[in-house]
């Protein structure tokens, strides 16, 4: 067997003027758990599209359980589950119906067919409500039923695009431990898109990308050292006179932004006590943690990743919104 | 055979949707029997015969089932719309079943629901007053098959490049009432202006049409139902042979269309 499922190699996906995907290389071993990091529009979703055979890439090679995506599609379709950012289920059948099509289209033998489709619904806990229309799940049992489908046919590499968008946090952490306990029994290799940084922080690796290009590739540990140091949030009574103090006393340059100063120090424990006692303003309140993803997000980009959740989750009501109303 | 178990696949869930919902088949049928028996019924008298013994509503009772196939065949390109806007396409566009598999598959399960609704019309027939024996019922399943899988795969091309259930209906608004209505279903091709005549002629449901009539009330050469081209008087053969390049440069292009679409 190769040491790796997923190759990537100088992929380039351009749509007109825009480049979408700026020349990214990268493999992903068996059974990893292997996170795409990024705001929206960093180019997540192109590379998907093309690893899964949707869309033709410009140039560049991607290979999936060792068939080419652009030359052999047939076979590299039949490896791969995906859950798919916005729903695609059927809402006029019952999930097992969904179930039905699902198993039929990729060939699972009918001998184990009825078998396989009861495993994947009892482990999604929908077994219950298998012949209700999916028109009547909630947006948390359509995402289950989703994943059931994409496990149905025991892919070698389940693609995973932004599974938990708009889903409470009871609902997301449920999932999770499906998608954990599927790489733990069936050796599943999952590739995931994100940009909450808790669930990346769940891959073995992540790729952070932006504007189409591979910034950094790296275990979340690794990747927060690249921060390094301890972060510091203030609240003052005069920011702009706390930014000064902060230069002239202990040479450290703060970043500004509505919620106060932020800025970095080797070790938080031991610089905090005599700062806030030898400190000429006021201090209203201290925030001292150890990096996050974000903070090497942002380290690595120059922007944060969080400025697009807003939007998104607006986006995704708007959806909601719109399905309704039809 | 891999081609022919995704055909398969993308067939049964058609027919599966199509179980589920009973009332597609009420309302799919109304609208047609309304047209028969309104019309039928309020026009005979006035009109007198059309044909040898034969009045109007029975004049129009083959059009009228040829129309129910119509309408109801186009909705393979509506469902393929619909699937993608509902993002159900994808999971079929990522599945292991070949593009032109797809294509046919939504067209013959289309025709499939197409040929259900149309012989629910033909049972209809004793309130008309037209008799049917078994071999002209059995001699109409096949054409109405053939109608509904040329226009079903002609739906079925155009909703490849068509984004939007509402601009695929405007389309299919603007393409399908004229074919109804240019077909001779509600009056007869004989006598009508030379545009309307020329149109009738371009028109691939007229052969569909005519031969389904020409099969219900006798397709004798004299028969007055017929159509003529370019002064050849067409046999029903000869119009089943034009249904059937038609259909088959459709589907052709149906296949192509999916295959090449993103």
């Amino acid at each position: 067997m190769n040491d790796y499922i997923i190759k990537v190699e100088n992929l380039v996906k351009r749509f007109g003027q825009l480049v979408a995907v700026d020349n990214i290389s990268f493999t992903v071993a068996p059974r990893e758990i292997f996170g795409f990091l990024g705001p929206n529009g960093a180019g997540k979703t192109t590379t998907i599209n093309i690893l899964c055979t949707l869309s033709k890439p410009t140039s560049g090679q991607a290979i999936v359980n060792g068939y080419d995506v652009v030359r052999q599609q047939m076979q590299v379709r039949q490896s791969i589950g995906l859950v798919f950012q916005d729903p695609s289920l059927d809402e006029r059948l019952s999930g097992l119906q969904n179930l039905h099509f699902h198993a039929l289209a990729y060939h699972v033998p009918a001998s184990v067919r009825e078998q396989r489709i009861e495993q994947v619904l009892r482990m999604m806990e929908l077994w219950d409500k298998r012949h209700s229309g999916v028109r009547t799940y909630s947006g948390g049992m359509k995402r289950r039923l989703e994943l059931a489908r994409g496990l149905l046919h025991y892919p070698k590499v389940l693609f995973l695009d932004e599974p938990t968008l708009g889903l409470d946090p009871q609902t997301r952490n449920r999932i999770w431990e499906y998608i954990l306990e599927l790489r733990q029994r069936e050796g599943t290799t999952i590739f995931l898109t994100t940009h909450y940084l808790d669930e990346a922080d769940k891959a073995d690796r992540i790729a952070i990308i932006d504007y189409g290009k591979l910034v950094a590739m790296d275990t979340p540990d690794r990747l927060k050292k690249i921060v390094g140091k301890d972060i510091i949030s203030v609240k003052t009574d005069d920011d702009e006179k706390a930014a000064e103090e902060l230069r002239l006393r202990y040479q450290i340059e703060a970043r500004r932004d509505s919620k106060g100063l932020t800025f970095e120090v080797a070790s938080g424990e031991k610089f905090l006590p005599t700062f806030i006692k030898e400190f000429g303003i006021k201090i209203l309140s201290v925030n001292l943690r150890s990096p996050s993803l974000d903070d090497a997000f942002l380290k690595l980009t120059g922007r944060e990743i969080r400025e697009e959740e807003v939007s998104d989750a607006f986006k995704a009501m708007v959806r909601q919104h719109g399905r309704m109303r039809r | 055979m891999n081609n022919l178990r995704g055909v398969y696949t993308i067939w049964y869930r058609d027919i599966l949707r199509f179980w589920r919902d009973k009332m597609r088949l009420i309302g799919s049928i109304f609208l047609p029997l309304l047209f028969l028996f309104v019309f039928g019924s309020g026009l005979s008298s006035m009109m007198g015969n059309l044909g040898p013994g034969v009045n109007f509503a029975q004049f129009m009772f083959p059009g009228i089932i040829g129309m129910t196939v119509l309408m109801s065949s186009f909705m393979a390109g509506v469902s393929v719309v619909w699937d993608r806007e509902f993002g159900f396409l994808k999971e079929v566009l990522v599945a292991p079943i070949s593009r032109a598999s797809v294509a046919v598959g939504k067209t013959l399960g289309a025709a499939t629901v197409a040929l259900i609704q149309g012989t629910v019309i033909l049972l209809f027939a004793p309130l008309i007053g037209v008799s049917l024996s078994p071999w002209t019922v059995l001699g109409l399943l096949p054409l109405m098959f053939l109608l509904a899988t040329a226009i079903g795969s002609f739906g079925v091309l155009l909703a490849t490049r068509i984004r939007t259930i509402e601009a695929f209906q405007a389309v299919m608004q603007i393409l399908m009432f004229p074919m109804i209505f240019l077909s001779g279903v509600f009056f007869p091709l004989q006598g009508v202006p030379t545009w309307m005549s020329i149109l009738t002629k371009l028109n691939p449901a007229t052969y569909g049409i005519t031969t389904i009539r020409q099969v219900i009330l006798g397709a004798s050469p004299d028969s007055p139902f017929g159509i003529t081209l370019l002064g050849h008087t067409m046999s029903l053969w000869n119009n089943v042979a034009v249904l059937a390049v038609f259909g088959a440069v459709m589907i052709l292009a149906a296949m192509r269309s999916f295959s090449t679409q993103d």
